[in-house]
């Protein structure tokens, strides 16, 4: 392979990213460097298994993510509103909404969730960590291999261009030749491992590790939330990984699954990837739920109103989640009578959802609602759900959706539910935990002006595409014609609004680490919950003395009759797990595997695979199990960050 | 702080405004039955949809304005303590399976409707037409008049179509908004979508499913016209227009842009791609066709051609 095949070249677009990229890089090496920050990195970071410092690597990635997903967006709204400017070609356009879908569903919207599940689960279940805090880290550093795979596509070998659902034939070898859609399976298969991992991993610690006293129906509802998002996950992921490993040796190894010769079936691939993807959608939106539950109890202060529907509404959501796929394609001519069961199954999901949204308003009912900036999203939330979720039923109407089907209307639909949800909920979540993991509030002056920004950006530029799919404009068109242009010049200047409200945002990270007065309690927003029961910030073992749990609400509980989590006469060393290197260098190796398997390097490949088990065996043959945190070092810690005043000073 | 309400309005306004800023939009302007009902079951649905969402919103905008916390609102009103009420979870429960189940019938009843022709008022026996979609061009094939098109097509009005759909190579899908609803094209097995135009007039036609490069431009409209007028043009087309050759057909086939083309025969003479023998015909002669990029820069087939002709001649 020439050089020339291995970078791509000729694109002035590329070109900037690449010496951006350079630069970029540059600077971190240096700036490393000159602060003599190596080893901070290592040991303080890069081997960490302390499911707080994951949480945050995962949401800093995110939001790296979001970027990137953000800049491919504002590209594709230039490209359609000035399409004259031949600012973008086919090809081009091709690949940036393939890399757009990708990146915010499987690279943004999930692991920022996960990373907020991340910090915020154990605390609120009361528990020291994760279940294997060292799968943890196996799980995170395989999310950002996968991410960095995918990613450095588009400077090498580059990108995909077959749709964030890659159908067969399209994104089979003989259509698609080239490492680019090599690049999308092994992104993901790298990544999935991650996501599959972490799902049993937080299902085992939800239901081993609550602290005492506390019932499953006595959980904290984003516990709850998490809880069936991870039994969705243990369903759905296997059948991706399938699906994926299939299509790689389709590609790499010349079978015949889905391919046109051979009698393939390249059907069978849509239906593999909806089976997947439809749960997916929901795994992406139960947490979403859940943040909202929490956000909007804590600052209407008042109790969630119908708890227990609110659970089951969820478990019914995934179970239903299951048996819907099929309405992504409803025009494939199954017959009316499987696309009328599809289609009833589809609508039903509606019901547990309403459910939700009025168990939301009722919550509200009686209350005393003060607006913070994440409440504002919570509320925003709330209307603007409701307008993806009935154009959803809609779609779901088989017979209306030979209408709307691969149209803008399809496009409005699933940015209604997944920015007003999924996205709204990351801004939320990560504004109400803010003060947990970093010790300070976001600005809410700021905050607001980012959400306003953001939310009218949102309406304008989708409520427009669902005119624009009814007036017959086709996803994943790269021109635009004449009698679009006005709706499409709308949209885009939305677009760049909720650009600027999202850079306001990140901006906003800044000016608060300067300037927001620190937290003096662990207790920012007057929380409901057991992660508000531990100080700020948190020590690395979280609670120095487990609670017993009697009640639902347990940190409002407690506070009422007076107890902390520090109970000086009963604290007990602390078990914890040591840091490790070995997760980050274990999926950097797989990493390499995977990069030379994009190339069809089959040698290389399998020689960096063998590295991966080498290292497997030796971890089996790891004993260490941990050190403990001594009374003592406990009892300094916990009087210093709670203020309590130490009478054995120097003993 | 009333986010609500400037929501509220901000949307009334934007609807409006869009509503009125675009009079005419083809899916609830259809020109004929199938669209037409498609159509009714759309607006019998957004009636509901419109039902919701003025519930929803007003029970909102009431919460938010009355219970947010201001100075010397004190405990009024405020139950902090309660978390439910079975009654009002049983009703919110029941009225949206009532909905769904409202919105269900009429679903199921055209889906079962769809796939009949839909009854045209001389009773004719449908318009037989293989659509078979190829990267990145339609074929028209009339098997009853021996005749083909590329890219364009005309059909009788007031008589039902029966597409007969497939593939040569990527799966695509026939979509021809003001006619009706979409469905899709495969390689080695056969689709059928029946369509019927009332009205005479040239309609826009397209592929909707993404298939690669040349997605955007595989485009083709629609001429419906009269039976007397069909007949003419079909006459014409079988004294005029030339015999397509099997070599010829297979060098079209070749992933590409090309314009508007008619022919006195039929490529299924040689092949059918709805059939499973079909499904690799294209496939096995261009395997190596698309490592070259076609350069796509506008709407425009003109353009695209002559950009393919100059990657020829190198
Ligand atoms: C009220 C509940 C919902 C219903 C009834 C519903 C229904 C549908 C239907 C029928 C489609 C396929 C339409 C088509 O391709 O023609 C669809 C697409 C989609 N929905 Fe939903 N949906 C709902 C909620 C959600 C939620 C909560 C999410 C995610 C947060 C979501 C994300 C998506 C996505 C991403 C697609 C399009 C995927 C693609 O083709 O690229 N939906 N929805
Ligand atoms: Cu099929
Ligand atoms: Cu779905």
């Amino acid at each position: 392979m020439k050089l020339s095949e291995f970078f791509v070249t000729g694109e002035p677009l590329i070109y900037a990213g690449m010496v951006a990229i350079v630069l970029v890089t540059c600077a971190i090496v240096f700036l490393l460097t000159y602060f003599k920050r190596w080893g901070w990195l290592w040991r303080e970071w890069l081997t960490t298994v302390d499911h707080k410092k994951i949480g945050i690597m995962y949401i800093l990635s995110a939001l790296a993510m979001l970027f990137r997903g953000g800049v491919d967006a504002l590209m594709m709204r230039v490209q359609l509103a000035f399409p004259d400017l031949n600012f973008l070609n086919s090809q081009h356009y091709n690949e940036i909404f393939t890399t757009h879908g990708t990146v915010m569903i499987i690279f943004m919207a999930m692991p920022f969730l996960i990373g907020l599940m991340n910090i915020v689960v154990p605390l609120q279940i009361g528990a020291r960590d994760f279940a294997f805090p060292y799968v943890n880290a196996l799980s995170f550093w395989s999310f950002f291999f996968g991410a960095l795979l995918f990613n450095i596509s588009f400077v090498i070998g580059g990108s995909p261009d077959a749709g964030w659902t890659s159908y067969t034939p399209l994104a089979g070898a003989a259509l698609s030749p080239g490492p680019g859609q090599n690049f999308y399976l092994l992104g993901l298969q790298l990544s999935g491992i991650g996501t599959l991992a972490t799902g049993i991993n937080l299902m085992v610690t939800i239901l081993k590790m609550r602290a005492p006293g506390m019932k499953l129906f006595q959980m904290p509802i984003f516990t709850w939330s998490t809880l069936v998002t991870c039994f969705i996950i243990i369903f759905a992921f296997p059948i991706l990984t399938v699906a994926l490993a299939l299509m790689t040796i389709d590609r790499i190894f010349g079978a015949q699954f889905f391919t046109l010769t051979g009698e393939g079936m390249p059907m069978l691939w849509a239906n593999l990837f909806w089976m997947w993807g439809h749960p997916e959608v929901y795994i992406v939106i139960l947490p979403a739920f859940g943040i909202f539950s929490e956000i909007i109890a804590t600052f209407a202060n008042k109790r969630l109103f119908g708890y227990k529907a609110m659970v089951w509404s969820m478990i019914l959501i995934a179970g239903l989640s299951f048996l819907v796929w099929v309405h992504h394609f409803f025009t494939m001519g199954a017959g009316a009578f499987v696309n009328s069961v599809f289609s009833v199954s589809t609508m039903l999901i509606a019901v547990p959802t309403g459910v939700k949204i009025f168990n939301w308003l009722g919550t509200l009912y009686k209350s005393k609602i003060q607006f913070t900036t994440p409440m504002l999203w919570s509320l925003a939330f709330i209307p603007s759900f409701v307008i993806g979720g009935v154009t959803g039923v809609m779609l779901g109407m088989a017979a209306a959706d030979y209408q709307f089907h691969n149209s803008y209307f399809l496009i409005a639909h699933f940015h209604y539910v997944l920015i007003a949800g999924t996205v709204f909920a990351c801004f939320a979540g990560l504004e109400y935990w803010y003060p947990k993991m970093f010790g300070h509030k976001l600005n809410q002056k700021l905050g607001k002006l980012s959400f306003w920004l953001f939310v009218i950006g949102f309406h304008i530029t989708f409520f427009p595409q669902y005119f624009l799919g009814l007036d017959g404009m086709p996803r994943r068109l790269f021109d635009t014609a004449p009698e679009w242009f006005t709706l499409n010049f709308i949209s885009t200047i939305g677009a760049f609004g909720m650009g600027a409200g999202f850079a306001l945002f990140v901006l906003n990270i800044y000016y608060s680490y300067k300037t927001s007065p620190r937290e003096k309690t662990g207790d920012s927003w007057d929380g409901r919950t057991l992660e508000w029961a531990t100080p700020t910030p948190i020590p690395h073992y979280n609670f120095a003395t487990q609670p017993t749990v009697k009640e639902l609400d347990a940190f409002h509980d407690m506070k009422k009759r007076g107890e902390t989590t520090y109970d000086e006469s009963k604290l007990k060393p602390i078990h914890m797990p040591n840091y490790s290197g070995q997760p980050f260098i274990m999926m950097g190796l797989l990493f390499f595997s995977s990069f030379a398997l994009v190339f069809e390097w089959i040698i290389l490949s399998a020689v960096f695979l063998v590295a991966v088990l080498v290292m497997m065996g030796i971890h089996s043959f790891d004993y260490d199990d941990g050190y403990h945190v001594e009374v003592e070092d406990i009892k300094r810690t916990e009087r210093q960050l709670r203020g309590l005043n130490d009478e054995h000073t120097g003993s | 702080m009333s986010s609500n309400k400037t929501l509220i309005t901000l949307t009334l306004l934007f609807s409006l405004s869009i509503i009125t800023g675009c009079s005419e939009l083809r899916v609830l302007e259809p020109k004929g039955p199938v669209g037409e009902d498609q159509k009714e079951l759309i607006i019998y649905s957004l009636w509901f949809m419109l039902g919701i969402v003025v519930v929803v919103f007003g029970l909102f905008g009431y919460m938010v304005f009355k219970y947010r916390d201001r100075p010397g609102r004190g405990n009024k009103d405020y139950e902090p303590e309660q978390d439910g009420n079975l009654k009002v979870e049983i009703i919110w429960t029941i009225i949206p399976l009532i909905i769904v189940t409202l919105l269900s019938i009429p679903t199921v009843d055209t889906l079962f409707d769809l796939e009949k022709p839909p009854q045209s008022a001389n009773e004719e026996e449908p318009l037989v037409v293989y659509a078979t979609s190829a990267d990145w061009k339609w074929f028209f094939s009339y098997p009853e008049q021996g005749i083909e098109t590329v890219n364009y097509l005309h059909i009788p009005t007031e008589r039902p179509i029966e597409f007969r759909l497939s593939s040569a190579d990527s799966m695509a899908a026939l979509w021809i908004p003001a006619l009706g609803g979409q469905k899709y094209n495969m390689a080695g097995m056969q689709t059928i979508l029946y369509l019927q135009a009332d009205e005479e007039g040239v309609y826009d036609g397209r592929n909707s499913n993404f298939n690669g490069e040349g997605f955007s431009l595989q485009t083709f409209q629609v001429h419906a016209e009269e039976d007397t007028a069909f007949k003419e043009w079909v006459n014409k087309i079988k004294n005029e227009k030339p015999e397509l050759t099997q070599d010829q057909y297979n060098e079209l086939l070749k992933p590409s842009i090309i314009g508007e083309m008619a022919f006195s025969n039929t490529h299924l003479e040689w092949v059918d791609h709805g059939t499973m023998m079909g499904s690799d015909y294209s496939i096995k002669r261009h395997q190596n066709a698309y490592e070259k990029k076609l350069h796509l820069k506008s709407l425009d087939k003109a353009d695209a051609e002559e950009e393919g002709d100059a990657d020829e001649a190198q």
